[in-house]
């Protein structure tokens, strides 16, 4: 396994060169992982990408590296203790640092005699290639769908000088990964919304979320998809309704600020009986926060949001898999159950690019638009039924007349503030809840069933919690396990309780300041988690982490 | 085509309110033009004049209060096929909802913006609205509202608006014609409606709006932006009406490379062939 950190200034081409060199490790048979950590600013300041990749699978990112490359003093600066021994630091021959590890190349000098100040980046693909003992043999498959093709030779040609100019230091390790998908958790989320049928997708430009608008609008034309930048993220979800009312598979996409605008409309959703798909890419708050960091504070404020009291499913995504997938599964427990489905996933999820087996949008059937039966007599919009779900009409589709009301409403859709009628429609509406309980899936668990410690913990740090399970277990094998949760609102209870009961000791792991997950689970199951273990500097925990603070805590 | 069309039903409005007669016009508008309720949507969101859509036998959509315009212009994207109607009050319109207004007629989606505008907040009872006069006591507004009044076919006209419109509910026929046009209209139409509120503006009453509207005549020319810009801004002792401004425009869906193919989002089937090559371009 290697751990690569690539860091410079904003503006420098950090993430292209990250992103060209983690495609030429997969095609080159690796399991990549690169997380992406930046800072909220268009030019100068500290931005960094994490490659890691390995023969086996790695689902999180590490702290520990084998290389820096640097494109600036500041990233040696910073970096140079996270460097272990025998690991380089490869930079322009312009920069210094008093590091015996460091390589000195003249990158900018050599673009320049190519003639292009701006392929010094390809100079130092070609370099890092080398150094890995990788060979050249994906450079111009991958280059063509980085570069234009007016620049395509040059790049080439700076790829194959960066390559020439170095010794290999490491050597190639054959993977079996080629094959594979290289995907974000936020591009994830706007494929499996694409298979979902998803027609209109409305949101406000905010980080880390835009990055699934970006996706979606990509591939909206060719997709039949409409993509809408609403005035403000109020805008956002009441299209979002407005479109879904009328037949049209839709969703919203935000982060918490966005969300907290949403509120109202998610209970218009959840009142009305409109499905609606929200996806809640989490920062760091409150309010503006760290913009461009990640975080896990709002399970708490989107499991509640929005006055009074309806029915609604929060899902959290855990790895770009999952995101695909349960993004396909929201829209068909929206439609079911003409609820809102809340997905959570945050910036490192978003942003992380992983290697994951290729999607098949045929796994997951989707439920039609709209009931085919309207039931029996006059159509009904909100009549009451045994499960709680009424026929949902499109407007227009028929000749019936569908009314809806974010007022209290009758069977019809019509106002009214009758006592009976009240108590009648809220017990239909919360009588899906029962339904909802038969759809949830069991947290995942990783370890094997004679653990004495459980670990806790739900959406993103899924990664790092196998990775923390088995650095804990290297020594004591067996001794520690972990539950992280996918689905998460309502709570799914059968394996947590039945793992609970068996475990000594119950850490809960969470990035966020109060354990929200812990909370819920309280609140919930009664079950108390003995400690907390938390992190809310806008940085994701990496297994190492967890595993170190867990030692540390037991040496006490 | 049955004779119980766009029925109307009981209302909790007072006697004497404005929002009968627009009501009515709607109603018979709609009857004219030949629309089958089942094809006609009529969004509201909250207030007194934002219950006419329970009204009136058609598609409803209730919504939040400002928000109507937002899921009404989606629910159009969704189906081009619906004709699509906002019918709502000057603060759902103009207060609440008034960043969607001015972002709507910029998207020039096909849809029609009826504003009962009785210059006063009724629900909430007798509050100044962003369309109030100068001067207006009410039970907030104590000292008298010292705050601008909006002035809504103004600035629609200056934000870019093709079909601009004032009417009155004292000049029915006008009305109504005005109506029609604007439910015609190929993108965003707005008809501004003055109407009284017998309960809680007792300074712009039925008499105050009579003595002063006027209807343009023909040697009024709808397609000069800026002799309209001049007419909108005419509101005192004299009060045009009628037709304001008036400009065909590309709406959302000509612009849209996805609606323009012509077949309603809603109709349109996942291409899966397309969605495997997406991800394969991920390998």
């Amino acid at each position: 396994m290697y751990n690569l950190l690539i860091g410079g200034a904003a503006g420098q081409g950090i993430d292209t060169t990250a992103a060209i060199l983690e495609k030429l490790l997969k095609c080159s048979g690796y399991n990549v992982f690169t997380a992406r950590d930046f800072m909220s600013r268009v030019r100068g300041g500290h931005n960094f990408s994490l490659l890691r990749f390995s023969v086996s699978p790695v689902y999180s990112h590490s702290n520990q590296l084998d290389g820096i490359v640097a494109l600036d003093e500041e990233t040696i600066r910073l970096h140079k203790d996270q460097l272990k021994e025998h690991g380089f630091i490869l930079c322009d021959s312009k920069l210094s640092a008093a590091d015996s590890r460091l390589i000195q190349l003249p990158m900018a000098a050599m673009a320049k005699t190519l003639g292009n100040p701006r392929v010094a980046g390809s100079i130092a693909v070609g370099a890092v290639l080398k150094l890995f003992g990788e060979s050249l043999e994906h450079v111009g498959t991958v280059l063509h769908t980085f570069v234009k093709q007016p620049f395509f030779d040059i790049n080439v040609q700076a790829v194959q000088d960066g390559y020439q100019s170095m010794e290999t230091r490491f050597s190639h390790l054959p993977g079996p990964y080629s094959a594979q998908m290289l995907v974000s958790g936020s591009k994830a989320v706007a494929l499996g919304a694409m298979a979902a049928g998803l027609r209109f997708y409305s949101a406000y430009p905010m980080s880390p979320s835009t990055a699934v608008m970006e996706a979606l609008a990509a591939k909206a034309d060719e997709a039949g998809i409409v993509v809408e930048q609403a005035e403000d993220e109020i805008a956002a979800v009441n299209m979002a309704i407005g479109a879904s009312y009328a037949g049209a598979r839709a969703m919203t996409g935000t982060s918490g600020g966005g969300f907290s605008l949403m509120v109202e409309a998610l209970g218009l959703s959840g009142m009305a009986e409109i499905p609606l798909v929200v996806i809640d890419v989490q920062r760091p708050g409150p309010v503006t926060g760290l913009p461009t960091r990640t975080e896990q504070s709002d399970l708490k404020f989107v499991i509640s949001a929005s006055q009074g009291e309806f029915p609604r499913m929060v899902i959290a995504l855990r790895n770009p898999s999952d995101a695909f997938y349960q993004t396909m599964r929201a829209f068909n427990l929206a439609e079911t159950y003409q609820i809102p489905v809340i997905l959570l996933s945050d910036q490192y999820l978003g942003d992380a690019t992983a290697t994951v087996a290729p999607f098949d949008p045929q796994k997951i059937p989707m439920v039609e638009s709209g009931s085919v039966d309207a039931g029996s007599g006059e159509y009904l919009r909100y009549r009451y039924t045994e499960n709680g779900i009424s026929p949902r009409l499109i407007p227009g589709k028929s000749a019936h007349l569908v009314a809806i009301d974010s007022d209290e409403h009758d069977e019809s859709g019509r106002i009214t503030e009758s006592a009976a009628v009240r108590n009648q429609m809220m017990d239909k509406r919360m009588k899906k809840l029962e339904g909802l309980q038969r759809e949830l899936q069991e947290p995942e668990f990783m370890g094997t069933d004679d653990f004495e410690i459980l670990l806790l913990g739900w959406g993103s740090t899924w990664g790092p919690m196998e990775e923390a399970v088995q650095l804990l277990n290297k020594n004591q094998p067996g001794r520690y396990a972990a539950l992280v949760f996918g689905d998460i609102y309502p709570l799914p209870q059968q394996r947590l309780k039945e793992k609970a009961a068996k475990a000594r000791c119950i850490i809960d792991v969470e990035q966020n300041a109060t354990g929200q997950l812990a909370d819920l689970i309280r609140e919930t199951t009664g079950i108390v988690c003995d400690h907390r273990m938390l992190k809310y500097d806008g940085r994701q925990i990496s297994g190492e982490e967890i595993a170190e603070r867990i030692r540390k805590e037991e040496l006490k | 085509m049955n004779t119980e069309t766009f029925q109307t039903h009981e209302t909790a409005w007072c006697p004497g309110c404005g929002n009968f007669a627009i009501l009515k016009c709607l109603q018979s508008v709609l009857k004219q033009l030949g629309k089958d309720p089942s094809e006609v949507l009529i969004a509201a969101g909250i207030g007194q004049a934002a219950k006419t859509p329970q009204y009136i036998s058609a598609n409803a959509f209730c919504g939040l209060h400002g928000r109507a315009l937002p899921a009404a212009v989606a629910a159009k994207i969704a189906n081009e096929r619906l004709t699509v109607i906002v019918d709502t009050g000057d603060g759902d319109s103009y207060g609440e909802g008034g960043n969607h207004f001015i972002h709507n007629i910029r998207r020039n989606v096909d849809i029609t913006h009826f504003v009962h505008d009785n210059q006063i907040y009724g629900l909430t009872k007798g509050q100044a609205s962003p369309t109030s006069m100068l001067g207006l006591v009410t039970g907030v507004q104590t000292d008298g509202n010292f705050n601008e009044p909006l002035n809504p076919v103004l600035l629609a006209i200056a934000c870019g608006a093709g079909f601009v419109a004032r009417g009155f509910t004292g000049h029915q026929e006008h009305l109504k014609a005005l109506m029609k046009q604007a439910i015609e209209y190929k993108g965003y139409a707005l008809v501004d409606i003055l109407q009284p509120c017998v309960t809680f503006n007792k300074t712009n009453t039925f008499a105050w709006y009579n003595q002063r509207v006027y209807e343009l005549d023909a040697s009024y020319d709808p397609a000069d932006k800026i002799a309209a810009m001049q007419k909108a801004m005419e509101f005192g002792d004299r009060i045009p009406i009628g037709l304001l401004y008036r400009e065909e425009k590309a709406t959302y869906h000509q612009k849209n490379a996805v609606l323009k193919q012509g077949i309603p989002l809603l109709d349109k089937k996942t291409d899966f062939k397309y969605i495997n090559q997406v991800i394969e371009s991920y390998i």
